[in-house]
């Protein structure tokens, strides 16, 4: 990676066939495909579902994963605008844009998962089930899309020159900040606290009182490891639309962001411990669910734990890199173990569910459509640069 | 007001505060965190399933068939090879029997019936994100159709794997149920299945006759059953009750559930939304409030130091010292301090050569 940056980022044109586009589009057509054969057979046409496991991957995937590695977005502006840390604000606009992305795209995908999807508001608009853990998190989930919007909107409105609305979206950002960390707690715990009313069909390694602030701890550094991992990816590709601050912020974001998920990670790490301590679960450990927890305790959070803390020390951003691929991976295998293995972990194999590839099809469908809105959006909005007129001022 | 409308209301009021009125049709739901001990509706509808009577001639599922129009079964209800293996609820079955005993085929000695419990306090109505469940005061937990948005949370809660969906259904598929016949129990009538019952396995009354009547029997007989009312205390309770002569886990009913109610392990998450609402602001601005006291005293610092440079090395040292640190001000504490160090060298070297001169 070179040091030189493109004084004009935002003159920048890419052409339309290139190996991304192809490849995309080939996904999009695959996925329109697979939208017609869910609407027209429902959900045993292109889904493994059935009565006991009414949640699939689309859950696990989608919604349980998809939400915590968009936790990006309240972590990075949190870091930035109510904790102060100035130097990570080149972070800060793709991080939101990210986060907007992933929460706009668990949305998009839960229309394919209900049953009927044109309801989709109705907890929110005609009947609220208010003891139900779900309602807290489709009501800050649909809260929380709208601020991540509202964070996200100076960026469209400086290239459209909409000056005033966009100085009153600036002026607001401390208060959408501190909004958006309040619901990201709850609904992040949330996601968790789904599985609590289900304690007998949960795997005792899993199940804890305290699964909700397991998941909004590990949301934590999901959102940080994947800030990394993203902009390894944006340096990659769009190195030519980053402007010198943004370029020369990013270390400070790698190695800055490496160091606290390293720290919370060391926390999570030991209260999970302490949850089998607590649940006195030690004989399960012993076990082939065990095994696959110690597996993800170990190999997931304390192994990449170390790792950051190494590149940190050695100036390592090539390690803190692999790192942070490793942990958005421990989140999946995490996510996965709470609602696929963990549940019903009592049924024969034979009755177990294994994804349809139809239904991972729909996944990848999703996350391209996402990957395809991203690059629409960074290649024509200020996300990797400042527009010379609003410099500095925000 | 008159005394009759009065008392009603004093009485609703009275259920809403014991807890029991938490998810019961039409009564304003108290939040998950409200939630108190559960009293049970002694006077609502209850069955007693008694598994030493039942022959598992599956009357009751061609009864529950014909009486809830559902459609033609996929083995016949004469077929007793359905009974080689285990099956569950599913969208065209809201009741079955399966058979425990090692015996052939519909010809055994031990069976028993699986059909929605109707809990005390339902884990599909608490896990409800629009309300299609209730449970009402005589006891049906029933389903509205047409607020469902089909998530599916019910059957992911359920801790008797008893909701199905159709899954085979393009746009509007619905979670299906046993009802308790809830139209016939507006009658006062037994549900279909007790109606049809050719051997009396099912007894129909209130929740209290029930367990009353359960109890005698097992008093009465106690070599036949074994010393427990399964749905007496299970999760809460229960308004379909049972009787074995064998373990329950024998008969594939759980006795590891718990007698907590479902609503009772997700109040206490539910319980710290308020507090993340109401202190999460306090600590984040708090937060911020010290960064932002921290930056000032840090400029007030670093003006302090360049007036007084400015006194010490004279006015054109500190005016460039000055300058260096506005430029430096974007940057972090050590850029700072390592511009002041260049400035100072810059300043000595200067002196210094001066002095040469």
């Amino acid at each position: 990676m070179t040091n030189q940056h493109n004084e004009h980022p935002w003159e920048v044109k890419s052409p339309w066939i290139t190996p991304f586009n192809v490849v995309a589009a080939l996904i999009v057509l695959v996925g329109i495909y697979l939208t017609y054969l869910r609407f027209t057979g429902g959900l045993a046409a292109v889904t493994n579902l059935d009565d006991n496991y009414p949640w699939g991957i689309w859950i696990s995937f989608d919604l349980l994963c998809g939400v915590a590695l968009a936790a990006g977005g309240y972590t990075t502006a949190a870091a930035c605008y109510v904790f102060g840390i100035k130097k990570y604000h080149a972070a800060v606009r793709p991080a939101v844009l990210t986060a907007f992305l992933g929460y706009a795209l668990v949305v998009f995908a839960l229309h394919y998962d209900v049953g009927q999807p044109w309801r989709l508001a109705y907890p929110i608009f005609v009947q609220q089930g208010t003891t139900s853990v779900l309602f807290e998190v489709g009501l800050c989930v649909f809260l929380y899309v709208t601020v991540l919007f509202l964070e996200f909107l100076p960026a469209p409105l400086e290239r459209l020159g909409i000056k005033r609305v966009r100085n009153i979206m600036i002026k607001l950002t401390l208060v959408l900040t501190v909004f958006g960390v309040i619901l990201s707690t709850m609904h992040q715990s949330s996601l968790g606290a789904l599985y609590l009313i289900l304690p007998s069909k949960m795997h005792p390694l899993w199940y804890s009182t305290h699964l909700p602030i397991y998941f909004f701890v590990s949301s934590m550094f999901a959102g940080l490891s994947m800030v990394i991992f993203e902009s390894t990816l944006s340096h990659r590709w769009y190195h030519n639309r980053m402007d010198k601050s943004h370029l020369e912020g990013t270390p400070h974001v790698t190695f800055g962001f490496a160091k606290a998920a390293a720290w919370i990670m060391a926390g999570y790490f030991f209260i999970k411990f302490f949850g089998v301590v607590l649940n006195n679960n030690w004989a399960y450990l012993n076990t082939f669910y065990g095994m696959i927890f110690s597996i993800e305790m170990l190999g997931f959070v304390a192994l990449p734990a170390f790792l950051y803390i190494k590149g940190v020390k050695t100036r390592n951003i090539k390690l803190i890199r692999w790192t942070a691929v490793l942990t958005v991976f421990g989140i999946i295998f995490n996510r996965f173990n709470v609602s696929l293995v963990a549940y019903n972990y009592h049924l024969p194999s034979e009755m177990k569910y294994f994804p349809a590839l139809a239904e991972i099809g729909v996944t990848i469908f999703v996350i391209t459509i996402g990957l395809i809105v991203f690059k629409f959006i960074a290649t024509r909005t200020p996300i990797f640069y400042e527009l010379p007129e609003y410099k500095g001022s925000h | 007001m008159n005394r009759r409308k009065f008392l009603g209301a004093i009485g609703a009021a009275g259920l809403t505060i014991t807890g029991a009125g938490k998810v019961l049709a039409g009564e304003k739901p108290v939040m998950g965190a409200a939630v108190k001990d559960v009293e049970g509706l002694p006077d609502s509808y209850a069955v007693l399933f008694d598994s030493n009577i039942c022959i598992g001639c599956r009357q009751c599922e061609m009864g529950c068939q014909q009486e809830n129009q559902l459609p033609e079964p996929d083995v016949d209800f004469h077929d007793p090879r359905i009974f080689e293996q285990t099956r569950r609820t599913d969208w065209k079955t809201y009741t079955l029997i399966n058979q425990y005993d090692d015996e052939a085929p519909g010809v055994g000695w031990l069976y028993r019936k699986t059909q929605c419990m109707h809990c005390l306090e339902p884990a599909c109505a608490h896990s409800c994100f629009v309300k299609a469940f209730s449970k009402r005061q005589d006891g049906a937990v029933v389903y509205d159709r047409k607020v469902c948005v089909g998530c599916r949370y019910c059957m992911m809660a359920c801790p008797f794997n008893i909701p199905a969906y159709e899954y085979h259904i393009a746009l509007d598929p619905l979670v299906t149920k046993c009802t308790f016949c809830e139209h016939r129990l507006l009658d006062g009538r037994e549900p279909a299945c007790v109606e049809v019952c050719p051997v009396r396995a099912m007894e129909f009354g209130t929740r209290t006759e029930m367990l009353n009547l359960a109890r005698r029997r097992i008093l009465d007989n106690p070599d036949m059953y074994v010393d427990h009312i399964y749905g007496e205390h299970e999760m809460g309770g229960t308004n379909w009750l049972y009787l074995s002569p064998v373990p329950f886990p024998e008969i594939g009913m759980r006795m590891d559930l718990g007698t907590t109610p479902a609503g009772n392990y997700t109040s206490g998450a539910l319980g710290g939304v308020p507090i993340i609402t109401a202190f999460w602001p306090v600590l984040l601005v708090g937060a911020y409030a010290i960064a932002r006291r921290k930056d000032k005293i840090a400029r007030e610092e670093r003006d302090q130091y360049v007036s007084r440079m400015i006194a010490q090395a004279g006015p054109e040292v500190g005016r460039k010292l000055a300058e260096r640190l506005s430029k430096a001000q974007e940057l972090d504490q050590a850029a700072i301090e390592e511009e002041v160090r260049k400035a100072l060298a810059e300043a000595a070297a200067k002196t210094e050569s001066e002095e040469a001169h």
